[in-house]
Parts: C-alpha cells; sequence; structure tokens
C-alpha cells in the first residue's frame, strides 16, 4: 500500500517524547538511552561489588552507604529509591521497546529462507533478544536471590556478604549465575557497539574504536561479575 | 561443468511455492550466473516443463540498474562481495556444485512469481521527500555553491546505490535501514540538501516505517552484502539526524 | 567511384513530404530557440491541469519530461516496463555529459560544442537542433547540480571535467564512471516528487504496444500490464515517447536486456515517419565476446581512451604477454593513424579502425576479435586510474577475470546506441499530430554519428527544457476538448488486435525459442548491416530477415499465458517487431550510398579506406514511410513490408561540410 498519511498525522499531534516513540527509530533510540543506563547500573553494581573482595565488613558498609547516602536531604534509602525508580523505568522501556521492535521485524518477514548465511550478523547481534530474555530472568531470580531473599534459604538482610556467599555455595546457581553474565557479556557487547550507531556517533576518526570500546567494557563487566561465584566456588571467599 | 539449481518457483503472489532441483548442463566459467539461468531457461521451453521458464528481474546485466537480485546459497547476490547477481560469473563455481536460488523475502516484497519480487515500496519511499525541491529552470548557476570535495565525496559515495533490496532482504530484521539511509546521506550532506533536510529525514523515515520494514538492530548484514558497498556509516548519519529533526520539528502536521 | 543514384541527385522532389517540415525558425542561429518560444502558443497556469500528457519511459528524457510537465501542472501518465522509473537504461550511462560552460577556459563555447557536434555528426544533423542543444548544454548542468547530482569536482569543490572523443576541449561533466546513473536519480527524484503531488501517474511494469490514433491524431496508448497481463488503454491530449535507443536489434549490445524498438516501430506503423533508421553507432571500447551463450556486451566508457592507448602487436599471432612486448614492436595504430586526435578520434573511426586491424589478422585475445587498451603510461599509476575509473577496472575483472591493472585491457567495437528514430520536427512533433518523441527514440540531433557524452545531454535537453515549452502549441489548441474515452471504437480495436497478437504468440507452439531467432537476428545484422555494409551484402539480409520473421511466426514457441508476468512473451512481442524493423533498418542502409558517420558503406571509402561522404546527393535526412499504415498495420507480421521513401534537406548554413579529418 502507499504511504498512509494518517499513523504520521497521529503522530505528529501527541507531544514530542510520544510521538518520537512511536516510530520504530525512536524506540530504537529509547533503547539505546535505556541500555546505557543499564549499562551504567551494571558497571557501577560490579565495581561496589569488588568491595566482596575487602572483606564483610567492606562490602556490607558499602551496602549500609547505599541506603544513608543523602541523607538527611533525603530519607533513609531514598537515593536507592530513586535509582531503583530509574532502573524499573528503564527496564520497563528497555523492555518493552525490544518487544514491540522484535514484533515489527519479525512481521517483516513472515517466511523465512531455506537457507541463510550470514556475512557479517555475529552470535552475539542474532542473539541480542534471548540474551534479553535471559538477563531479564537473572534479574527476577537475582533479586528473589539477594535483595528479597525469597529464593535464597539463608537469605539474612543486611547481611549481605554471607547472602552472596551463601548463595554461590550452592553449585547450581552460582553456574546460573555464570551462565547469565555471559549472556549478558554477549548482550553488552553487542549492545554497547550498536548504540553508537543508534544514537548516530559515528565519526570516520572514532568509529574503528567503537568495536574495541564494546568488547573492553563488556569483558570488564563480566569478568568482574563472573570472578565472583568462581571465587566463592574456589573457596578464595567464604 | 555441469550444475544443480535448487530453484523456488511460485506460480502467482498466492500460491505457496516451493523448491524444484534442475540439473543444468554445459555451463562454462566465463557465462554469468544469469546467463546460467537463461540456459536452464531455453531447455525448459523445449522441454515443455510443467513450470515452464523461470521468471527473474534483471535488465542492465552490468550492476547498475539494480533490477536483478536473488538469494544464491543463502546470500543475497551470491558469494561475491559488492557484486550484482548479473555481475556473478560461474568461474566461482566448481562441475557438480548444489546452488539454492531465492527471491528475496520480505513482507514490504511481496513475490510476483518465482524470483521476481515488488520493490515498490523504495520508490514510495523516495516519493516521501527523497529529493531536492527545485522546479526545472529555477537552479542557479552550478559553479556559484562549491561543494568541498569530502561532502561531495560523501554524497557520490551513497548516492551510488542501486535500489536492488539486497540489504533488506539479507538483513535479519528485513529493514531498509541502509537504502533510506544512502539516500538520506546523499541528499543531506550536500548544501543543496539543507534547507529540506530535517523534514526529508522524517518524512522518509516514517515513509520507510509505513511500509512495513523491519527496524535496525545494526547486524550490518546490510553493508556486507550491498554490491555498491554503501558504508553503514549512513545509518548512523540517519539516526542523527532523525532524533536532531525530531528534536527541532515540533509536533506539527 | 561516386554514387549511382542518379534520381536522388536529379529528383529529390520525388521524396518530398510537406509533413517533412522542420518548423525551425530561420533567424540568426542563436536567437532560433528565443523565437520559437515567443511563437509558441501558451497556456495559463489555471488550464494547465485540463490537460493529460502521457509520456512513455522514464529515462533521461521521459523522467525529465513528465516531471517538468508535472510541475507546470500538466496531468501527466508516466509509462516503464521496468519495476521502478529508476532503472531505466540511461541508469547505465557511464562517461559524463557535455555542456559548453568553458569552466575550463580552454576555448570552448556554445559554437564550438555546436560545431563539434554538428562536424562529429558528419553534417548529417539539423543545425537549428544542435544550436540550440549547445544552448540548453549549460542550463542541464545548473538543473542537476542544483537537484544534488554528485559530479566529480575538484579541490577548491568546484565541477571538474574531462575530456571525450570528438573535442579538443575539456567540456565532459561526470560522476566517476557513474554519471548517468547520477543523472537519471535526479530526474527520478524530481520525477517522485511528482508522483507524490499527484501531478504525475506512474504505471510500473508496464509495456506499451500500441498507439492509438482519433482522427488522425494520438490519443492514446495500449499497454499491457507486465505483472497481471492485463491489456489497458489510456488516453490523453498528446502522447510523448521516450522510449530509448533499439541497438538490441543485434541481440548482443551494450543495451539493457529489455530496451526495445516497439513502441517507436508501433507509432511507426501507425504513421508515424522513421528517420535514417540505418544510423547506429558502434562503440569502439567494449568487453569483447566471449561465448555462445552471452547475453550482451558491456561497455568500457569511452572516457578510459584519455588514459589509455590502443595498440596491437606489430607482428600477427605475437604469442608473447602483452607486458613483454616492447614499444617498437607494438602498433599504437590510432596515434599512427590520426596523430591530431590520436586516441581520442570520434567513435566511429575508432571502431573501424579497430575492425580493420582484426580483419587484417592482428587482433589479440581469444578468437582474434579484439585490441589491447593499455595504461601502463598513465600519470600517477595505478592510484590515479583508480580514481577516475576504479569502477570500470572492476567491472571488466569480474566480467573476464583478469586484472586489468596488471596486464592491458581487451576491447572491441559493439552496438551501442541509434541515432535513428522516429522523425521530429524543431518542437519533437512527429509527423502524426499530437505526438512527440524525446531522447534516444527521435532521429534528431547527432546526425550519422553521436559524439560521446552527447546523449545524456540531448535527452535531459529535450525532457526539462524543449517538450516542455513546445507542447502547449499543440495542446493549446485542444482547450476545452477532453480526450477521447478509452471506450472509443479506436480503442478497443487496438486492444482486440494486442489481444490477437498475443493469443497467436502464446498459441503457436513451434518449436524454437525466442532467443535462438533474436541471436540469429543479432549475427545477420551484425554481419550485413553492421560496421561495414555493402549493397549486396544488405540485399541478402533482407532476405534473411524475411525469412527469420516467417520462421518466427510458423515456429517460435512462447511458454505460459497471457494473465500473468510472462517474460518469454514480452521477449517474444519485442523480437516479432526488431524482425521487421531490421528490415527497414537494412533498406535504409541500402539507399543511402554513401559513407558517413557511422553508417560505412564498402562501396564508398577512399584508398586510405577513409569514409567517403557524398553531400551532394545524401545531404539529406531520410524518413521512411510504412505503406498501408493504419489500424490493422501489422496484423500478419510475416507479411513483406512496404516502405516508402521520404527526405527532409539538410541545409548547412553556419557549418560548411568538409571531409572529417581527425589527422
Ligand atoms: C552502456 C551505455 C553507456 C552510455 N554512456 C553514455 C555517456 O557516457 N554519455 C552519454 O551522453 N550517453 C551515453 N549513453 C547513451 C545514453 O545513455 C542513452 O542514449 C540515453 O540515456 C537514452 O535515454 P532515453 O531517455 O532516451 O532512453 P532510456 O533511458 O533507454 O529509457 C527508455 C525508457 O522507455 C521505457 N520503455 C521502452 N520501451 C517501452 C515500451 N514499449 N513501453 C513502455 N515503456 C518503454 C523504458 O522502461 C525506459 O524507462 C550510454 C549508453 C549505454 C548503453
Ligand atoms: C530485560 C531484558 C532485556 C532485553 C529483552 C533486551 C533486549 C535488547 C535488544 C533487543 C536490544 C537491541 C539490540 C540492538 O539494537 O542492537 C538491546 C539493546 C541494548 N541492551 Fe538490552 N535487553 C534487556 C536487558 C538489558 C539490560 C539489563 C541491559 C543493561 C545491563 C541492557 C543493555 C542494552 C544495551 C546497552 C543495548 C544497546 C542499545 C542499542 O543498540 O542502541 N539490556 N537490548
Ligand atoms: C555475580 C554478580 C552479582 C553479584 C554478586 C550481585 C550481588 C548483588 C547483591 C548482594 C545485591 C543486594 C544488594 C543490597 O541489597 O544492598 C544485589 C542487588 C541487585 N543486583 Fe546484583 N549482583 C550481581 C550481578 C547483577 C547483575 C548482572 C545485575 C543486572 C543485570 C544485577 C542487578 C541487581 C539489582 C537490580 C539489584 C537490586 C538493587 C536494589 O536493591 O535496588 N546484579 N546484587
Ligand atoms: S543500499 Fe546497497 S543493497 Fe541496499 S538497495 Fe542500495 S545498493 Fe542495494
Ligand atoms: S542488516 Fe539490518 S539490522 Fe540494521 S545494520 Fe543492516 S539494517
Ligand atoms: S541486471 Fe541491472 S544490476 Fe543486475
Amino acid at each position: 500500500m502507499a504511504v498512509q498519511a494518517e499513523p504520521v498525522a497521529e503522530r505528529r499531534a501527541a507531544p514530542f517524547p510520544i510521538s518520537f516513540y512511536r516510530t520504530a527509530v525512536g524506540k530504537k533510540v529509547v533503547m539505546a538511552l535505556t541500555g546505557i543506563v543499564g549499562f551504567g547500573y551494571v558497571f557501577a553494581h560490579m565495581l561496589g561489588n569488588l568491595k566482596i573482595y575487602l572483606g564483610e565488613t567492606a562490602l556490607n558498609h558499602y551496602a549500609e552507604w547505599l541506603r544513608t547516602v543523602g541523607v538527611p536531604a533525603l530519607p533513609r534509602g531514598g537515593f536507592l529509591w530513586l535509582g531503583r525508580a530509574v532502573l524499573i523505568g528503564a527496564l520497563i522501556l528497555h523492555v518493552h521497546a525490544a518487544w514491540s521492535l522484535a514484533r515489527i521485524s519479525k512481521a517483516a518477514r513472515p517466511s523465512g529462507y531455506a537457507k541463510q548465511d550470514y556475512v557479517a550478523a555475529n552470535y552475539a547481534s542474532r542473539t541480542m533478544r534471548w540474551g534479553g530474555v535471559i538477563v531479564l530472568l537473572f534479574i527476577i531470580y537475582h533479586l528473589l536471590d539477594l535483595t528479597g531473599g525469597q529464593a535464597n534459604p539463608n537469605f539474612v538482610r543486611g547481611e549481605v556478604y554471607e547472602n552472596v556467599v551463601a548463595s554461590f555455595e550452592r553449585w547450581p546457581v552460582a553456574i546460573f549465575y555464570i551462565i547469565a553474565n555471559l549472556a549478558l557479556g554477549l548482550h553488552l557487547y553487542h549492545g554497547l557497539w550498536s548504540l553508537f550507531q543508534t544514537l548516530g556517533w559515528s565519526h570516520t576518526r572514532f568509529d574503528p574504536v567503537r568495536r574495541k570500546l564494546a568488547i573492553a567494557f563488556a569483558l570488564i563487566v563480566v569478568a568482574g561479575n563472573i570472578s565472583f561465584p568462581l571465587a566463592v566456588m574456589t573457596g578464595a571467599i567464604g | 561443468m555441469n550444475l544443480t539449481l535448487r530453484v523456488w518457483r511460485q506460480a502467482g503472489p498466492d500460491d505457496s511455492g516451493g523448491f524444484v532441483d534442475y540439473r543444468v548442463e554445459g555451463v562454462t566459467e566465463d557465462m554469468s550466473f544469469l546467463e546460467t539461468l537463461d540456459l536452464l531457461n531455453e531447455s525448459l521451453i523445449t522441454s515443455g516443463d510443467a513450470h515452464g521458464p523461470i521468471a527473474f528481474d534483471h535488465d542492465c546485466r552490468e550492476g547498475i540498474c539494480g533490477q536483478c537480485g536473488v538469494m544464491i546459497d543463502g546470500v543475497a547476490h551470491g558469494p561475491q562481495p559488492a557484486t550484482t547477481t548479473c555481475q556473478l560469473h560461474m568461474r566461482h563455481y566448481r562441475d557438480g556444485d548444489v546452488i539454492l536460488v531465492e527471491p528475496w523475502r520480505s513482507a514490504a516484497f511481496p513475490v510476483v512469481r518465482d524470483l521476481v519480487v515488488d520493490r515498490g515500496a523504495f520508490d514510495r519511499i523516495i516519493a516521501s521527500g527523497g529529493y531536492i525541491s527545485v522546479a526545472t529552470g529555477s537552479a542557479p548557476e552550478a559553479n556559484l555553491t562549491p561543494v568541498p570535495r569530502p561532502q561531495a565525496d560523501e554524497s557520490f559515495t551513497a548516492a551510488a546505490c542501486i535500489g536492488c533490496g539486497a540489504c533488506v532482504a539479507a538483513c535479519p530484521n528485513g529493514a531498509a535501514q541502509l537504502y533510506t539511509a544512502a539516500k538520506l546521506t546523499h541528499l543531506n550532506v550536500l548544501p543543496q540538501g539543507q534547507p529540506e533536510r530535517y523534514e526529508r529525514t522524517i518524512a522518509m523515515v516514517e515513509a520507510m516505517e509505513a511500509e512495513g520494514f523491519g527496524n535496525c538492530t545494526n547486524h550490518a548484514e546490510c553493508e556486507a552484502v550491498c554490491p555498491k558497498e554503501i558504508p553503514l556509516g549512513t545509518i548512523a548519519k540517519l539516526n542523527r539526524d532523525y532524533i536532531r529533526a525530531s528534536l527541532r520539528a515540533p509536533a506539527k502536521t | 567511384m561516386t554514387s549511382t543514384t542518379e534520381a536522388t541527385s536529379t529528383d529529390q522532389s520525388r521524396y518530398f513530404d510537406s509533413r517533412l517540415e522542420s518548423k525551425a525558425p530561420t533567424g540568426p542561429i542563436e536567437e532560433r530557440w528565443d523565437q520559437r518560444r515567443f511563437q509558441v502558443k501558451l497556456v495559463n497556469p489555471a488550464n494547465k491541469r485540463r490537460f493529460h500528457v502521457i509520456v512513455v519511459g522514464s529515462g533521461l528524457a521521459g523522467a525529465a519530461a513528465a516531471a517538468t510537465l508535472g510541475e507546470l501542472g500538466y496531468r501527466v501518465s508516466n509509462f516503464c516496463y521496468q519495476d521502478s522509473p529508476r532503472r531505466a537504461h540511461s541508469i547505465a550511462a557511464q562517461g559524463g555529459i557535455n555542456a559548453a560552460k568553458n569552466y575550463q577556459n580552454d576555448g570552448d563555447s556554445i559554437f564550438r560544442l555546436f560545431y563539434d557536434t554538428v562536424k562529429g555528426g558528419d553534417f548529417r544533423a539539423r543545425e537549428s537542433n544542435v544550436y540550440r542543444l549547445a544552448q540548453l548544454s549549460v542550463n542541464i548542468i545548473d538543473q542537476a547540480v542544483a537537484q544534488g547530482v554528485p559530479f566529480a569536482r575538484d579541490y577548491a569543490g568546484l565541477l571538474d571535467n574531462r575530456s571525450f572523443g570528438g573535442a579538443q576541449v575539456s567540456r565532459t561533466f561526470y560522476a566517476a564512471g557513474q554519471t548517468g546513473q547520477q543523472l537519471l536519480l535526479g530526474a527520478y527524484q524530481a520525477l517522485e516528487r511528482q508522483i507524490a503531488a499527484r501531478t504525475v501517474e506512474m504505471y510500473t511494469r508496464h509495456e506499451m504496444l500500441d498507439l492509438v490514433l482519433t482522427d488522425g491524431e494520438a490519443s492514446g496508448i495500449v499497454t499491457r500490464n507486465l505483472m497481471t497481463g492485463e491489456i489497458e488503454s489510456h488516453s490523453a491530449h498528446a502522447v510523448v515517447l521516450a522510449t530509448g535507443g533499439y541497438s538490441n536489434v543485434f541481440f548482443l549490445s551494450t543495451n539493457a536486456m529489455g530496451c526495445n524498438v516497439t513502441a517507436i516501430w508501433r507509432a511507426h506503423r501507425r504513421g508515424a515517419l522513421m528517420a535514417n533508421p540505418c544510423f547506429t553507432q558502434i562503440h569502439p571500447t567494449c568487453i569483447p565476446v566471449h561465448g555462445e551463450n552471452q547475453s550482451k556486451l558491456t561497455l568500457m566508457s569511452e572516457s578510459l581512451r584519455n588514459d589509455g592507448r590502443i595498440w596491437v602487436p606489430k607482428a600477427a599471432e605475437d604469442s608473447r604477454a602483452p607486458g613483454d612486448i616492447p614499444d617498437e614492436e607494438r602498433d599504437y595504430f590510432l596515434e599512427r593513424r590520426y596523430p591530431a586526435f590520436g586516441n581520442l578520434v570520434p567513435r566511429d573511426v575508432a571502431s573501424r579502425a579497430a575492425k580493420a586491424i582484426c580483419d587484417e589478422g592482428r587482433g589479440v585475445g581469444p578468437g582474434g576479435y579484439g585490441v589491447f587498451l593499455d595504461f601502463r603510461d598513465t600519470a600517477g599509476g595505478a592510484t590515479a586510474i583508480a580514481e577516475k575509473y576504479g569502477n570500470l577496472f572492476e567491472m571488466y575483472s569480474k566480467i573476464t577475470g583478469e586484472d586489468p591493472y596488471s596486464s592491458p585491457m581487451r576491447i572491441y567495437p559493439a552496438p551501442h546506441y541509434t541515432m535513428g528514430g522516429l522523425w521530429v520536427d524543431y518542437d519533437l512533433a512527429s509527423t502524426i499530430p499530437g505526438l512527440f518523441v524525446l531522447g534516444e527514440a527521435n532521429f534528431s540531433d547527432h546526425g550519422a554519428n553521436r559524439l560521446g557524452a552527447s546523449a545524456l545531454m540531448q535527452g535531459l535537453a529535450d525532457g526539462y527544457f524543449v517538450l516542455p515549452a513546445t507542447i502547449s502549441d499543440w495542446l493549446a489548441g485542444k482547450l476545452g476538448k477532453q480526450p477521447v474515452g478509452t471506450d472509443a471504437a479506436e480503442f478497443r480495436k487496438a486492444e482486440t488486435l494486442v489481444r490477437e497478437r498475443t493469443a497467436q504468440l502464446l498459441g503457436n507452439n513451434g518449436k524454437r525459442t525466442v532467443d535462438s531467432i533474436h541471436k540469429e537476428l543479432g549475427r545477420v545484422m551484425w554481419d550485413y548491416c553492421g560496421m561495414a555494409r555493402s549493397e549486396e551484402g544488405l540485399r541478402k539480409a533482407i532476405g534473411e530477415v524475411q525469412q527469420l520473421r516467417r520462421d518466427f511466426w510458423s515456429d517460435v514457441r512462447v511458454t505460459g499465458e497471457g494473465q500473468h508476468l510472462n517474460q518469454e512473451l514480452e521477449k517474444a512481442g519485442r523480437v516479432a517487431d526488431f524482425l521487421e524493423f531490421a528490415e527497414l533498418m537494412c533498406t535504409d542502409a541500402m539507399v543511402r550510398e554513401e559513407s558517413c558517420g557511422g553508417h560505412f558503406r564498402l562501396e564508398h571509402q577512399t584508398t586510405e579506406g577513409e569514409a567517403r561522404r557524398d553531400d551532394e546527393n545524401f545531404a539529406h535526412v531520410t524518413a521512411w514511410e510504412m505503406a498501408g499504415a493504419g489500424p490493422e498495420a501489422g496484423a500478419d507480421g510475416a507479411a513483406p513490408l512496404e516502405l516508402i521513401e521520404r527526405r527532409e534537406p539538410l541545409v548547412a548554413e553556419y557549418v560548411q561540410p568538409s571531409q572529417r579529418s581527425y589527422k
């Protein structure tokens, strides 16, 4: 069919952020922005968690600090909840955009090829959606495990260090964490490179290092995160 | 050499279609891929094959009109980089090879017959704004506006797109980003293209989306199969201009 | 020996036809276009949308015309047989487009471009038209640049030029080796803009199969929708044909597979006079034929002759690698024979020289039909070459499997362009009122040989500037009149004829494929009506063409049905028309008892083998009429043609014919 004038006009009628989000390119930009939030969080989270290696008190202090930072300007836990709100919002947008864009793309190729040989698309780029789902499942489990404690029989609120160790001492859980973080690594490896494209950050001088930057940051996050279950399993911490 | 072609046959848009194997004998290495199809078709006509000759699109046969294009062994335009289907030569094949031939598959490119698809969506994207509005006769003296070499070259590189649709065919998302980005870059980097730059970007991106193409997740498969090697950077430009255009154009009709 | 057709010299009046009046104003040549634009009746802006114009063809000429007419406010229907207007064969033009901008300050001027074009055409073009073309050339560049056509530029950001054959100035504008593509995209984008504005309605994958006349005036066309097979009628106040050239009569040519003579041949059968059909151009620099199954030939742009040097080994059958042959054992035959122009002699001259060398047995490559085009001596070496001709070198290596950077290219002449076409006057109006013809489809501006980079210029001049200015003269007379409806008897009748012909092709059920007959036709035409022609050969060719036509109608096999995409049926219709047209082409070549431009008659050459023109007897355009042209014309495809010769005398007012010398 010819270009339909109506949806465009409708989009125009809505205020900027909404009209922007209604387009596929707009959604993609939102994914990139929320992806940056997510990446920022896991990166910082990983750095924070490195305190595990400084011992129980360091980590627990850090967790406590997270709850008291900003006090008295904010109520206790205020900063944490603010952060949580941003994270939840970002996650919802990110997942919603991913889901609706995936639907558009599915509809764009209703019947596939008998054979398709990829020349450039790599494993990471082709597993963004499933990798994302694994990460989402991980997050849910992770919250039940280390934040709420419902999935962790030995959970004690406030004893962050103990909780982590208790969790990873169950080897299937540790393996699950490792797998999930590898999936996250792939997701970040493609995602970090991809967001430069999505946000139009392209420049002939800078383009060659985009891929390297993405690899480096994905590796740092994965290496840091995987080191925790490994350390517990090998008894380096406990 | 003798080859087996496994070709998608589909009588019409509503037919479900399927693969049929054909043996082609006496293929020589200086023949082109389309000449091999010609040869097969000659025998399908004289032998009175039930499906008749294979319909496939082509015209210039020198890699410039963009009318040809099929998936060959799972790669748009076949195994040679930067080569259209019509410019693929049989010296890249060996006796006994089995070659799988499929049409472009995209909701926005419905199959017309066998290997022929309808790429009218591409024209409509251009109609939505892929031009500079200059009526005949109103042009100023050509050398009045110098265009610095880097811009001129960048524009030309993007303008080389032949509109073949391989980017869409190869994209795992069925996205038409590279094609649209090529046209936008062609016009948006030139001084002549500035007045309409942002409106053009909005209009073309939205027209593209309205045609039912998928959305780009930066697989870069398009760039790899593009016979004219349109750079992926054009997609970054499209996004950048679209973001800027959205921020600047107030919500108005 | 001079011409023996005495009747021609004494009795020109025999060929006189009042319809062949050029209508060019007669004042000073530089004022004629202004004069004519002032004379034409205008249509006021508000009335323009009342007029409906059919434009067949979306190449440079058609797309430019359709877009411009749309901008002016006319209602336009535009047709092409490809799936998008952008794919018209103009897209394939490589080398460039001429314009008398004199940016290089090397002595160019409108008059010089005019002079070069008339001389290049061997003094067989109409001066008024050519002068206008040279004038408009500068506007074309302005228009294209404004549209965003990315022409090559120098480091100051200004437009660059290169040289082309037949000229000693640099006036060719280019976009790498893709000039036609970039110009066509400019026109296509302008066209799409009008499609969006709904002034132009686009019909892609529609092939024109007949022209419809009402009361002797063009009133519409009959088309086949190639996707659905539907036969449809379209009516309008005027019909414009911009359907390109007919080089595919040779089967192997540099044209696209679908290029055809059908549109203009159908118009001819309906009464439009066909001019100079034997004026065809064989391009010197094409990749040589490689095998039996070859479907087309590929051009290597003439611009390569700027830097490449053409040679063959002095000794026949020298089997050394080209790089091992020292200079003194090479014959740079163009430089030797034509020291002034060297490798940049016009196409006809270069082609014949290459053929002569190969006929002597000194050709190179398999079969011996090829000469070297060598870039060894190019200043700047491989990098400079890659920058200027990269895409051509790539194309060459893809096709031949050889690396032209390390060993010279092999090239040979191939059919490329057709100067002949439907006769048009200064307004581009054919002899059928209301029928206009643009671009390569008309005969107008290139005489007996077209200079490189002039076809793009002509197509765009016709489409952007000439037709939009002149068509109002015709339309103004139609004010207040609706186009004849498509349910009128003439349309019904034409549709029936098209249906019957389609049914006949599909029902024939013979044994031969369309391609096999087309290939045979091509061989006959190449052998007898190609680069060298003789009366004896042409007679033979006419006999063989007639026989092929009978074979075609009795023995062709066209599979499938009419109600779907059927490419065999499309080809069959086109070949059927080529089979008729070929006879006209040979007949035209036979009556033109002189050698001029691309038309070389073995009987008319100097002792040095150069063409010998006969201005006394042949300074005219030959325009052919089909006897019995009318509604039923062409129903029996196998029937012999009855051709009547007419002439438009050519007057040399500004450029006196001289022996064309490039020495
Ligand atoms: C390989 C090559 C290189 C060239 N290089 C140069 C160059 O460097 N410089 C130069 O000046 N010239 C060059 N030429 C010549 C020049 O390209 C052509 O003469 C010119 O582009 C013709 O333009 P046109 O608009 O008349 O026809 P075309 O571009 O051929 O367009 C014909 C149109 O008519 C349509 N059509 C045809 N028949 C029918 C039908 N029956 N029904 C419906 N539609 C129909 C087609 O679909 C198409 O849209 C080159 C030619 C070739 C082949
Ligand atoms: C909850 C499940 C998730 C799903 C389904 C998901 C899905 C996706 C998808 C489909 C993309 C698009 C890929 C592309 O454009 O190339 C993407 C991009 C991205 N995701 Fe996720 N993701 C999820 C969670 C996350 C998380 C938790 C993070 C952060 C740690 C994250 C970070 C990113 C980044 C940085 C991008 C790149 C954005 C871009 O390409 O422009 N994602 N995600
Ligand atoms: C193996 C690596 C990881 C370890 C050891 C770990 C550890 C922890 C711990 C101990 C907490 C509770 C902190 C507290 O209550 O103060 C926590 C919370 C959390 N983690 Fe992780 N984490 C890991 C990886 C991840 C990853 C990869 C993600 C995201 C994709 C993630 C997301 C979260 C979130 C969202 C919370 C909740 C924060 C809040 O309280 O709001 N974690 N993590
Ligand atoms: S971008 Fe490349 S692949 Fe896509 S249509 Fe253009 S030339 Fe073809
Ligand atoms: S392959 Fe598809 S996902 Fe984007 S980068 Fe190319 S359009
Ligand atoms: S047929 Fe024209 S690009 Fe292949």
